[in-house]
């Protein structure tokens, strides 16, 4: 994934993970007896694949379920509905003995380096839990094991007997890198890994990623809210939307010709460090903030803020179809579409 | 002590606020001068730490009873704000300057209704009844975009979304027309779409009132978008200050460099590696000798020792261009122009 040429294309390589029609309901309920009155519909028919050595990115405003796609693939969350496939195994509903084996090779990265390291406990233990917990034993014993990984993330492997309150936020992160590779995993889930962490040190982390994918074969998910970071780091990108999908395509096509009106909306609305740009920029000016979760817009749930929208929107849900190569996109007036006048919306073609 | 008022409506002279604390004097501004004109906005960009949000808590005296230990001058319009006393400055905030804080929800009062702040705010610098402070703060409320102001008047900030808290913390900050506004992170919680809102709203505001505007953050492309002129700070000191041309088509300071190369651009062709600043930012109690920026510096060598013994003044290069470097200014231009420049470029 460093090499950022067409050629990067992994169709061919084998799914590596796959996630199909994945849910979560988060129930809310009222009152001494928790009646059930509704449900933040999380996540609401989410499907993917990733190929092995691939970087998938996730993006999306606040609240549209990145996180709870990040957990749900994970296991650390039980979905509604769907299904998550990982190596050609249904993991959706394995139990916690028969998914305890598939852990070492699915692993997490969390969005803050302050509070996900436990303080009282020192490098050598954090980095080297994964080896007790799965009762895992090393050729050189663990703190060999561990020191290799802690300088493999660029940290000095004499940090082994310190506590994480003496390091930077980005040697944390790189703390929180260490754990999870612990156990040589072939995905790692990363959720915001950057995000925290101030612009010089943030390279720094997006340099790490790139060369232990590399050195390692691993297959990322990286969620992250800043497009210009996913990109850098992405070989396809899932822009999501209120628990959705709405477009999914190839690094280059999404950011060339992105086709959902919402991921319009997105990239325009990012400020450009040129201050050339400024006096010619047009921006697409989104109205409101995202609807709750709870209470959805019907059909498209882009509509309350769509400048496209008409009936249909708000009537008939546009599916995820591809409407270019390895494009897919939900909306039934999309831009940058290849025909140069698609009269008919996609949904009465399918429906 | 105080020497001549200054022409431009914000001066700060050497400013320098120190604490003191348990483990030493943190060194949190250190020698720090810039002006500003009405009507211009300033960006100003800088590492986590390097004190840009203590500069701007001491332009508004709300370091004043504290421990902290100021020297230098401020200049508002006239008035130099580092000796005069803290009841004064207070009378000042609201109407001469104001700031958008960077959490919102620390500097809003959870109990009472968001109206009712904005209306305390008001009545404060203007003699009207309550009934006509309610009026213009639903009307405030209104421009920064909260949809039916009359209606969420009345709610108490957790009712808000953090967008929405954000918008309500502008209109309180705008609500009596400040002729100095210091935004600090003001969208840094927000996302994109919500931020392009408060952005256009705050430079509209800007125009319509020709304030002065600070605005702090770590996001190049805000500054960008936003400033006329930008101060990079670092460990308590500007290390470069020029025009938003200067600074991103000719910066000269390593650490400039280093801030351009860690950024990941929407506008250019993706680059194969980000060019990350190695090592970490300095302890402000124990700051490198020298120049502060030396451990981290690439072209510390190319200085004759100097980068470790002598702390760079900051100085003119061209135009009102100031860097802080012992480099010679045609070496740093050359290694913009044939090394730094061609691998932000590249492809
Ligand atoms: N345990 C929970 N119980 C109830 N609602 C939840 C729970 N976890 C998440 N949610 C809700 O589900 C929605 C999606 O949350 P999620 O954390 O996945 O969003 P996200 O895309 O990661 O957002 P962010 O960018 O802010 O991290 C939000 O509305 C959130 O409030
Ligand atoms: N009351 C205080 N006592 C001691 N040190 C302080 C105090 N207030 C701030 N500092 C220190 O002063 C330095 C500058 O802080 P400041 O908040 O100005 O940073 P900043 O540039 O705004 O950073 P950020 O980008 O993270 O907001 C920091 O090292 C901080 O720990
Ligand atoms: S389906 Fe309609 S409302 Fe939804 S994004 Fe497309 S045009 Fe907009
Ligand atoms: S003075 Fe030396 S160490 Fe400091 S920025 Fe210039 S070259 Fe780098
Ligand atoms: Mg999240
Ligand atoms: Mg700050």
């Amino acid at each position: 994934m460093t090499s950022h040429e067409d050629h990067d294309d992994r169709s061919g390589a084998e799914v590596l993970l796959s996630v199909q029609g994945l849910q979560k309901h988060f129930p809310v309920t009222k009152g001494l007896l928790r009646r059930q009155v509704g449900a933040v519909k999380a996540v609401d028919g989410v499907s993917f694949d990733v190929r092995k050595g691939e970087t998938l990115g996730l993006v999306g405003e606040s609240g549209c379920g990145k996180s709870t796609t990040g957990r749900l693939i994970t296991r650390l969350l039980e979905p509604t509905g769907g299904k998550v496939v990982f190596e050609g195994h249904d993991i959706t509903h394995m139990s916690a003995s028969r998914i305890r084996p598939l852990r070492r090779d699915m692993q997490m990265i969390f969005q803050d380096p302050y509070s996900s390291l436990n303080p009282r406990h020192t490098v050598g233990a954090i980095v080297g839990a994964p080896f007790r917990i799965q009762g895992i034993k090393t050729e050189q014993g663990t703190k060999k094991a561990v020191q290799d990984i802690l300088e493999l993330v660029g940290l000095n492997p004499e940090h082994y007997n310190r506590y994480p309150h003496e390091f930077s936020g980005g040697q944390r992160q790189r703390i929180g890198i260490a754990r999870t590779l612990a156990l040589k995993p072939k995905l790692i889930i990363a959720d915001e890994p950057v995000s925290a962490l101030d612009v010089s040190i943030q390279a720094q982390v997006v340099n790490l990623l790139e060369d232990l994918q590399n050195e390692l074969d691993l297959t990322y998910v990286i969620v992250a809210h800043d497009l210009s970071v996913i990109r850098h780091i992405s070989d396809r990108v899932a822009v999501m939307y209120l628990g959705k999908i709405v477009e999914l395509a190839d690094r280059k096509s999404l950011y060339d010709t992105p086709m959902h009106p919402y991921t319009n909306a997105l990239m325009s609305a990012v400020p450009i460090p040129d201050p050339a740009r400024r006096k010619d920029r047009e921006r697409i000016r989104l109205q409101g903030d995202v609807p709750s979760p709870l209470n959805p817009p019907s059909a498209c749930r882009f509509h309350t803020r769509c400048w496209k929208a008409q009936e249909v929107c708000k009537t008939v849900e546009p599916p995820l179809v591809e409407l270019a190569p390895r494009h897919q996109v939900a909306c039934h007036f999309p831009e940058n579409a290849p025909e140069p006048d698609r009269a008919t919306p996609a949904a009465t073609v399918s429906a | 002590m105080t020497t001549q008022p200054p022409e431009s409506f914000l001066e700060l002279r050497d400013l320098r606020i120190h604490f003191p604390t348990e483990d030493g004097l943190v060194k949190s501004v250190d020698g720090l001068s810039y002006k500003l004109e009405r009507g211009k906005t300033l960006g100003i960009v800088g590492e986590s730490g390097s004190g840009k949000s203590v500069t701007s808590l001491g332009i508004l005296g709300l370091h004043k009873g504290g421990n902290a230990k100021i020297s230098g001058e401020i200049w508002l319009d006239g008035e130099e704000l580092v000796s005069a006393s803290a009841d004064h400055v207070r009378t000042l905030r609201g109407k001469k300057m104001a700031m958008i804080f960077q959490d919102p929800l620390s500097s809003m009062h959870p109990f009472y209704s968001v109206g009712a702040q904005i209306v305390e705010a008001y009545r404060i610098h203007n003699r009207v009844s309550k009934a006509v402070a309610r009026k213009h703060a639903i009307d405030m409320l209104g421009r920064v975009g909260i949809p039916q102001p009359d209606r969420r008047v009345d709610d108490y900030p957790h009712q808000f979304s953090g967008g929405m808290r954000q918008r309500a913390m502008i209109a309180m900050a705008l609500s009596c027309d400040p002729e100095l506004l210091i935004a600090d992170e003001p969208t840094t919680a927000l996302d994109v779409t919500v931020q392009a809102q408060i952005l256009d709203l705050m430079t509209d505001l800007q125009r319509e009132f020709n304030s002065a505007l600070i605005i702090i953050t770590h996001d190049l492309g805000v500054v960008a978008e936003l400033s006329d002129d930008i101060l990079v700070m670092y460990g308590g000191k500007c290390v470069e200050y020029g025009t938003a041309e200067d600074i991103f088509y000719r910066p000269e300071h390593p650490y400039t460099w280093g801030l351009l190369g860690s950024m990941p651009r929407l506008d250019r062709e993706p680059t194969e590696r980000l060019l990350p600043i190695k090592g970490t930012p300095p302890s402000l109690i124990n700051v490198p000798s020298g120049c502060a920026f030396n451990p981290r510096c690439a072209f510390a060598g190319r200085t004759d020792g100097k980068a470790t013994s002598q702390v760079p003044d900051l100085l003119e290069t061209e135009g009102g261009h100031l860097v802080r470097c012992h480099m010679p200014r045609a070496e740093r231009r050359s290694i913009w122009d044939n090394e730094i420049k061609p691998m932000l470029e590249s492809t």
